[in-house]
């Protein structure tokens, strides 16, 4: 039976450490007995197991560990000189005499450790002597386990400033060589990796390079940390030398690995202060580096570093941060033309946060980036990437988040233009984004100009857009987006009259594009918002002299006219209708009998041709008779006209009961309770005469149609009616009348053909219990109620 | 004790964008137990938020109300108390006590709750109330001029109700308080 590849290494791993157990043991027991020949011997042996070939670099690692942990013990005894009695200098020459290599290097540079801690000869001798040495071995993964226990060994005792092994003559120059020399062979090592075994292993093989990968970076992480490396060194030596080898190398795992390695070890103001140097390198690394990984993270490095304190700004403006980025970043998508687009988004997504976190007030830096990316963008109408359209989303959302006010926004003049590039269903997504953003907010937008920009930004909201699909919209989503566009339009207000007309012409004229399927959301909150202007207008005394068209109610009125027009063609005629209806009663408070009574006409017309709805006429009656009662301006000849119209409609509407309730209602028409309203209580009792009329004709029909008598609550509400305009002094309403009335509700009641109504029994209760009340309130209304019997 | 909502014409999004900030973080759910709604929302996403707020919901219509299918009038009894809901544009002239009066006899209800006005009264009337809780938005009204935000709660324990007014001034919410008390010879108690 073939043993597959995974347990064959586990049988090579355990036959390693077996090997290294069994030579260990001997080891052990030669130092117990300071028996120096036999324990190089047995230490030598057990580091032979380390030359094998068969692990994979994780299996590697492994026996490797077991083989440092005996070497720690090994150090212990050479430290001892007094034990085995053999200067560390001849020790130094006597390990070199085991037969191979890997062993004696490893014995080398574990002797090594032990000279320079003696301090019997200069560090910087000796770190260069096993530097050097270690070139003897030249395959991969045994190379980067030598080197990384070289670097492990020595990294305490490199001479650097401050360090007990600085000497005149040794500087931290030499410890700085020492590792980035290390550190280029390893590399090396590491690279060739990928040459070697057959071709079809590749990405496995790249899998186990990519675990060695700490191996080489630990160098970096050394380096980062010798006290000596102050920024000069780091500008002038260290990272251009690292930067070399990472050009040079020409491997994509290293270059990612080691560029996001540097921006994570050394400081942040190394950074900023060789980003020249840095940025650099990128365009020159392989064109399939991820470098949008790299730079993100070098971006967001450097503005948690700008925010972390006010001090280092400054450095940030001194040495052009966003300039020298932004260049970079351009080169970098130059070089890399197969970068997908949504990579470049992505870096320019970075170098926003980046700009809007350090430099928040520089709009136009924000702009820079934005115009950067309309750039990479125009190759193509709109994008198609679902990927990119979501960074482009990201992009644009960046800044309504930092700044919470789309004011600024609309200040950056290509913002609309990379919204232009979004597929119309995102666009739309992001209208509805800036839209919430204003309301969560509260942003009020102020002048013309910026609502003339805003509109832009949502057109994909306010028309259809050209050449789009008219696919099967969602009616809900479309209902949902069309009234946030609603809502928005209370958010554009100027206290200043005129501006504020002018806000209110331009949202009418993007509006007006909608087509009908959208004006009954966005007419209705433009009528609002005009009528409140007539409000202010009407508040102010005169107009301001001088002004060439200042705003007037009437050149709003004009406006409102035309607009509320538009809906007819919709068809929305219950909208229109109330909007006339409003509009009037506005009219009415400038004083403009005309305009109220051009208003009237069109509420009247659209009533009599285009509201058939018995249930909907209801309602309209109600609110044509509810202003039309609030209305003081007109004359006695259009008010007559006027009432007439309405008392007509009232009579003439389907169901008894309902022109019975109109009639009646229009008898305020003629009895306005005010000091100088019209009081004619002829005429209201006219009215309710004819409601009486109509209730018993309504009686009547009830009685041919379904044998019964029908319910008499009208007559209860003509009776509450009469007690209205009797206390209110109407003297055509008297006491005999109500009298009557009550009797007749009585008997009706009584009657055994009525149908049992207990509303309607009960609300005659509670009126006679009214007219009692009344009467025991004594004064003027108790004698006035005094004739009524109940 | 029992919390009762009352609040209407909020008009969204025919004239006004949202209720106001501060009423929202108020208006919390779990709270309140029954909604009574005058109307004029005016559309579904105020239903829903409404809902959210309080299940227990009832809405009468507006005259610019989508959902058509509000009633014009509605009676409920929450405790001792018997609440009629009319949004108001039916009765003419618009928020006249003695009109309305007529149709608290008509409902017969102790609490009336009628809108339309905007404008936020309560009144104590043959022995019940009337209240019209205004425009909890603050919406534009032909009727009333500078309309501020209100809204009433009603706190209804055995035959006391106290009625919280809340009015938006200035950015502020001011709270205002009317006691009222049902007398024992309580007529709707048939």
């Amino acid at each position: 039976m073939m043993l597959s590849g995974d347990e064959d290494e586990e049988k090579w791993l355990a036959e390693g450490i077996a090997g290294v157990q069994h030579n260990a043991f001997y080891m052990h027991r030669a130092l117990d007995s300071n028996n120096l020949r036999e324990a190089l011997k047995y230490s030598a042996q057990m580091l032979s197991e380390l030359r094998t070939s068969k692990l994979s670099p994780h299996k590697y690692y492994e026996l490797y560990m077991r083989a440092f942990d005996e070497l720690r013990k090994l150090e212990m005894f050479f430290k001892d000189e007094s034990r085995h009695g053999v200067l560390i200098i001849d020790l130094y020459e006597l390990v070199q005499h085991a037969g191979n290599i890997l062993p004696r290097l490893y014995l080398l540079c574990t002797v090594g450790s032990v000279y320079i801690k003696s301090k019997e000869a200069p560090a910087k001798e000796v770190l260069k002597d096993l530097v050097e040495m270690c070139r003897g071995v030249q395959h991969p993964i045994r190379g980067l386990f030598l080197r990384s226990y070289l670097a492990q060994v020595s990294r305490d005792k490199l001479p650097d400033i401050g360090s007990e092994y600085e000497r005149d003559a040794e500087t931290v120059m030499d410890a700085v060589e020492f590792v980035l020399q290390n550190f280029t062979e390893m590399n090396k090592l590491w690279v060739r990796m990928q040459h070697q075994g057959p071709g079809r292993v590749r990405e496995k093989r790249e899998k186990e390079r990519n675990e060695l990968r700490d191996l080489v970076g630990k160098n970096l992480h050394v380096l980062s940390q010798i006290e000596g490396v102050d920024l000069e060194m780091y500008k002038e030596n260290v990272l251009p030398r690292v930067l070399e080898q990472v050009v040079n190398c020409k491997d994509e795992l290293a270059q990612y690995y080691l560029m996001d390695c540097i921006i994570q070890v050394f400081p942040d103001e190394y950074h900023l202060q060789t980003l020249e140097t840095l940025l650099g390198a990128c365009p020159q690394l392989q064109p399939t580096v991820d470098i949008k990984t790299v730079l993100s993270r070098l971006m967001d490095r450097l503005s948690n570093y700008a925010v972390s304190s006010a001090d280092v700004l400054p450095e940030f403006l001194q040495v052009e941060a966003f300039a020298k980025l932004s260049n970079a970043i351009g080169k970098v998508i130059d070089a890399q033309v197969d970068m997908p687009i949504v990579g470049a988004i992505s870096l320019y997504v970075s170098l926003l946060t980046f700009t809007l976190r350090v430099h928040p007030d520089r709009l136009d830096y924000v702009d820079q980036v934005l115009g950067a990316c309309v750039k990479k963008l125009s190759s193509a109408p709109k994008l198609e990437d679902s990927r990119a359209t979501k960074q482009v989303v990201a992009l644009l959302s960046a800044p309504l988040d930092k700044y919470n006010d789309i004011v600024t926004a609309l200040t950056l003049s290509n913002y609309p233009r990379v919204m232009d590039h979004l597929d119309d269903g995102t666009n739309k997504v992001m209208a509805m984004v800036i839209i919430q953003s204003i309301m969560k907010n509260s942003t009020c937008i102020s002048t013309a100009e910026k609502v003339e920009v805003l509109f832009e930004l949502i057109k994909g909201l306010i028309k259809d857009l050209d050449g789009a699909a008219q696919d099967e919209l969602d009616e809900e989503d479309f209902k949902e987006e069309q009234n946030s566009v609603a809502r928005l339009i209370h958010m554009l207000y100027n206290d200043d009259s005129e501006e504020m007309l002018k806000i209110i012409c331009t949202v009418r004229k993007h509006i007006m594009t909608g087509g009908p399927k959208r004006l009954p959301f966005t007419v209705p909150p433009l009528v609002f918002s005009a009528l409140r202007l007539v409000r202010q207008l009407q508040n102010q005394d005169g107009d301001v002299a001088g002004e060439e068209e200042p705003a007037t109610p009437k050149k709003i009125f004009q406006l409102l006219n035309q607009t509320i027009e538009t809906l007819l063609s919709v068809p929305s005629p219950e909208m229109a209708l109330r909007l006339y209806l409003q509009c009037a009663e506005a009219a009415n408070d400038c004083d403009l009998e005309p305009v109220a009574y051009e208003f009237f006409t069109q509420a009247f017309m659209l009533y009599e041709e285009e509201i058939a709805d018995s249930k909907a006429q209801v309602t309209a009656i109600h609110l044509i008779i509810g202003t039309l009662q609030r209305i003081s301006v007109f004359g006695v000849e259009n008010r007559d006209t006027l009432t007439h119209k309405a008392t007509g409609y009232s009579a003439r509407l389907l169901k008894k009961p309902d022109q019975c309730r109109a009639v009646y209602a229009c008898s305020h028409l003629f009895w306005v309770d005010d000091q100088d309203g019209i009081k004619d209580g002829e005429r209201v009792l006219l009215c309710l005469k004819r409601a009486l009329r109509i209730a018993n004709a309504a009686q009547q029909m009830a009685n041919v149609a379904r044998g019964s008598s029908g319910p008499v609550v009208l007559f209860v509400e003509i009776l509450n009616k009469y007690l209205y305009f009797f206390e209110k002094g109407n003297t055509q309403i008297t006491a005999s009348a109500i009298q009557s009335l009550i009797e007749l509700i009585t008997s009706e009641m009584q009657s055994e053909s009525t149908t049992l109504d207990p509303a309607a029994n009960a609300f005659f209760a509670s009126t006679k219990r009214y007219i009692e009340f009344q009467k025991k309130k004594g004064g003027a209304m108790g004698e006035k109620y005094d004739p009524i019997n109940v | 004790m029992v919390l009762v909502l009352a609040l209407g014409d909020l008009h969204i999004p025919h004239r006004a964008a949202d209720l106001p900030a501060k009423f929202k973080s108020m208006l919390v759910p779990g709270k309140i137990q029954h909604i009574v709604c005058t109307g004029n929302l005016c559309i579904k996403e105020v239903h829903d938020y409404l809902k959210i707020i309080c299940p227990d919901l009832h809405i009468i219509r507006g005259e610019y109300d989508e959902e058509t299918r509000y009633p014009e009038t509605k009676t409920l009894t929450i405790g001792q108390f018997k609440l009629g809901l009319c949004h108001g544009h039916q009765v003419i002239p618009w928020g006249d006590l003695d009109s309305l009066a007529m149709l608290q006899r008509q409902l017969d209800v102790d609490i009336l709750v009628t809108g339309h006005t905007h404008q936020f009264t309560a009144y104590k009337h043959e022995g019940g109330v009337v209240i019209n809780p205004g425009s909890a938005t603050g919406a534009f009204s032909s009727i009333t001029y500078d309309v501020n935000p209100s809204f009433v709660l009603m706190d209804i324990d055995g035959l006391r109700v106290v009625v919280y007014v809340y009015e938006l001034i200035d950015g502020e919410v001011k709270v205002d308080k009317i006691d009222f008390k049902k007398t024992s010879t309580c007529h709707s108690a048939h």
